[in-house]
């Protein structure tokens, strides 16, 4: 019961008045973020990690995340009462709780999202405190081939089980190990690919990706679209609450698969936008009144969010445990991390306990918080989506351009932040995912490290990927999730070519 | 990519698609390039420092070929976007230019001010008074927050020097 003790410690550090100013802000600005488009989970903490520099990392981290906690309530709030995802988990959402709030049950629907977030948070913050410290005691034997294993894993289950054609998943995250590779080479201390560029002799900062990537490019996505906004008024009131929660317990079943599909969505760098697809699908299957699925049925509504908010946060059990985040939200808040100097990795359990144990003790904190603040400050966030796009772009595009000079006080930044958002926009009309570019950046030291490092150790032989079992098991798993369409499509031939879909 | 001139005319999907795919192509054979430079055979402390990024080149160009010739194959005949939402982006892409251009020169509250307010008040079309007050009010909460509160200093130009912040 060692980790009892320790989460115990990691409340008091969570519970200290100044961390409590610091959640609630968080969470205010995350809602915010994950309510205005342009401005998601992954670059609004981008943007808003310059300000932490002066903080202590562990205020710093529970304030990050969580606006990510707030980013992903923020995403419910205009799937329900504008028909418009501010997030793209939010999208499954849409398809219950806007035609709920058409009917006239905004209420029920955002208490219902709401709460199912809640819960699925919930569920995988548990699931954190007790598999986290097993976990990253195991990783602690892990020599670089095991290392390089996991990593593998992680970028194949990108390829396995994105919507996106394997070949642009493929071509998109070896973009980005390409981009992490320019600068240093941090073995042999040589210089490559700056081609004499000296700004590029400390190679690309992700964060400026990321602010690029996601911020200007979804604005740039939105411009297209020429985006306006409507809906209704959102009014929750305590009898509505009640009467909803009163509801909620009989949706058991569909909460706890999803639950458990959102943490193992999660951990797989899969992410909480197929956690949330999957989840609202088999829902529509299994349920008893899944004809009405679209009509707007409360458990259309539960059942992504749930998946939704337990994928965002499973995310974090990899990137803690392992230094393998499980969603670009997670990517960025790892980044945090080797800023303020701490290495995210098993050894983050034995040296900074205190720093662990608060950051899962404000997660379950910043969830009953994020709670209590959206549940009461809905019409205040959805007035603010009634501010035109004309205005609110430009504010964001500024916001972007401070986020991105601040990282190292350089313009030369925020041109790059520029170039990496027409980059971003052309990439996602042409379907390429942007989550596997901006974790290979991330991590493409990492594993590029970790890969030379096997070879050193068996001059040059690959075999030292199977050398024992534990990294075998690892690298074939990677190898099935790599697969994991072919398979499935065998496994689907194999039952008999009757089924198959004309 | 220069078909058309009805409203609902605009580069095809697979037309762009290839372009894209091609450029990438590009991206990969310059890591390779930049990869033998740096060598990519195994040195006297192992692997040399292009190793890892040439097999990542290959990887890019190879994958891109694959996607060239699905996109080629059975791709999207529908429009990439129409020239007027074309025109919507560029309308973005091109001020944001010109801000980031101009910030090592006038600083970033400024630029800033000078982009809210074109912004708002070419594509916004609002009355000057909401312009300059937003225009004028973002880069004054931004200075207080960044600068004031959480020590982070911005690019400054003339006019700040002057006014001594």
């Amino acid at each position: 019961m060692e980790e009892l003790v320790n989460l115990f410690h990691g409340f008091a550090v969570a519970l200290q008045p100044f961390n409590i100013m610091v959640m609630i802000v968080g969470i205010v600005l995350g809602v915010l973020i994950g309510v205005l488009p342009g401005l998601g989970g992954a670059n609004g903490v981008a943007i808003l990690l310059p300000l932490t520099f002066s903080m202590p990392p562990t205020s710093a981290i529970i304030m990050l995340s969580c606006i990510y906690w707030g980013a992903l309530f923020g995403g419910a709030i205009t799937s329900i009462l504008f028909n418009i995802p501010g997030e793209p988990w939010s999208v499954a959402t849409t398809f219950d709780g806007y035609p709920m709030a058409q009917k006239g049950k905004a209420g029920e629907a955002l208490t219902a999202a709401f709460t199912s977030s809640f819960v699925g948070a919930l569920f995988a913050v548990i699931m954190i405190t007790l598999v986290a410290p097993l976990v990253a005691s195991f990783a602690l034997q892990f020599g670089p081939a095991e290392k390089f294993a996991v990593y593998f894993l992680a970028f194949c289950s990108f390829v396995g089980l994105s919507k996106e054609p394997p070949f642009k998943t493929i071509a998109a995250m070896m973009i980005g190990f390409a981009l992490a590779a320019v600068g240093l080479d941090s073995i042999t201390g040589q210089l490559r690919l700056t081609f004499g560029i000296t700004h590029l002799l400390n190679g690309f900062d992700f964060l400026i990706a990321v602010i690029g990537l996601f911020g200007i490019g979804e604005i740039l996505l939105t411009m297209e679209e020429g985006l306006a906004f409507r809906g209704g008024n959102a009014k929750i009131n305590l009898r509505v609450v009640v009467q909803t929660w009163k509801e909620l317990p009989s949706y058991w079943v569909t909460s706890l698969r999803s639950c458990v599909i959102g943490c193992w969505m999660g951990i797989t760098p899969a992410g909480a936008t197929p956690a949330s697809f999957m989840s609202y699908g088999i829902a529509k299957r299994v349920a008893k009144r899944g004809a009405n699925f679209g009509k707007g049925e409360i458990e259309g509504v539960v059942a992504p969010e749930t998946a939704a908010h337990a994928a965002g946060t499973a995310a974090l059990l990899p990137m803690l445990s392992l230094g393998v985040p499980g969603s670009p939200t997670a990517a960025v808040l790892l980044g945090g991390l080797l800023i303020w100097g701490l290495q995210p990795g098993p050894m983050l359990f034995v040296e900074q306990k205190e720093f662990v144990w608060g950051l899962i003790a404000s997660m379950y904190l910043g969830n009953i918080v994020g709670l209590l603040v959206v549940l009461t400050c809905v019409p205040v966030f959805a007035a603010i989506l009634r501010v035109p796009f004309s205005i609110i772009a430009p504010l964001i595009l500024v916001l972007c351009a401070i986020g991105a000079y601040s990282v190292h006080s350089s313009t030369f930044d925020v041109v790059l932040m520029l170039v990496f958002g027409v980059i971003g926009y052309l990439l996602k009309k042409c379907n390429y995912p942007l989550a596997p570019l901006v974790l290979a950046i991330v991590l493409g030291d990492k594993a590029e490290e970790a890969f030379r490092q096997s070879l050193l150790g068996s001059q040059g032989s690959l075999g030292v990927f199977f050398s024992n079992t534990l990294v075998s098991t690892i690298m074939v798993l990677g190898l099935v999730a790599l697969f994991w369409s072919l398979i499935q499509q065998g496994y689907s031939r194999l039952r008999g070519g009757v089924h198959k879909p004309a | 990519m220069t078909t058309g001139s009805s409203s609902n005319a605009g580069p095809t999907h697979r037309l762009v698609e290839a372009g894209v795919t091609l450029l990438i192509a590009l991206f990969g054979a310059i890591v390779i390039a930049g990869s033998l430079k740096a060598g990519i055979n195994w040195g006297a402390e192992g692997p040399r420092a292009g190793f890892f990024p040439f097999y990542i080149g290959i990887f890019i160009v190879a994958s891109s070929a694959i996607n060239l010739w699905h996109g080629l194959r059975d791709g999207d005949d529908g429009l990439f976007a129409e020239w007027g939402q074309i025109r919507q982006v560029m309308s973005v892409v091109i001020p944001t230019a010109i801000y980031v251009g101009a910030m090592p020169f006038t600083g970033l509250y400024v630029a800033s001010a000078v982009f809210i307010a074109w912004f708002m008040r070419w594509l916004g079309k609002y009355r000057w008074i909401t312009v300059l007050a937003v225009a004028l009010g973002m880069p004054i909460v931004t200075y207080f927050i960044f600068e004031r509160w959480f020590l982070v200093p911005l690019p400054k130009g003339p006019i700040e020097e002057w006014l001594d912040l």
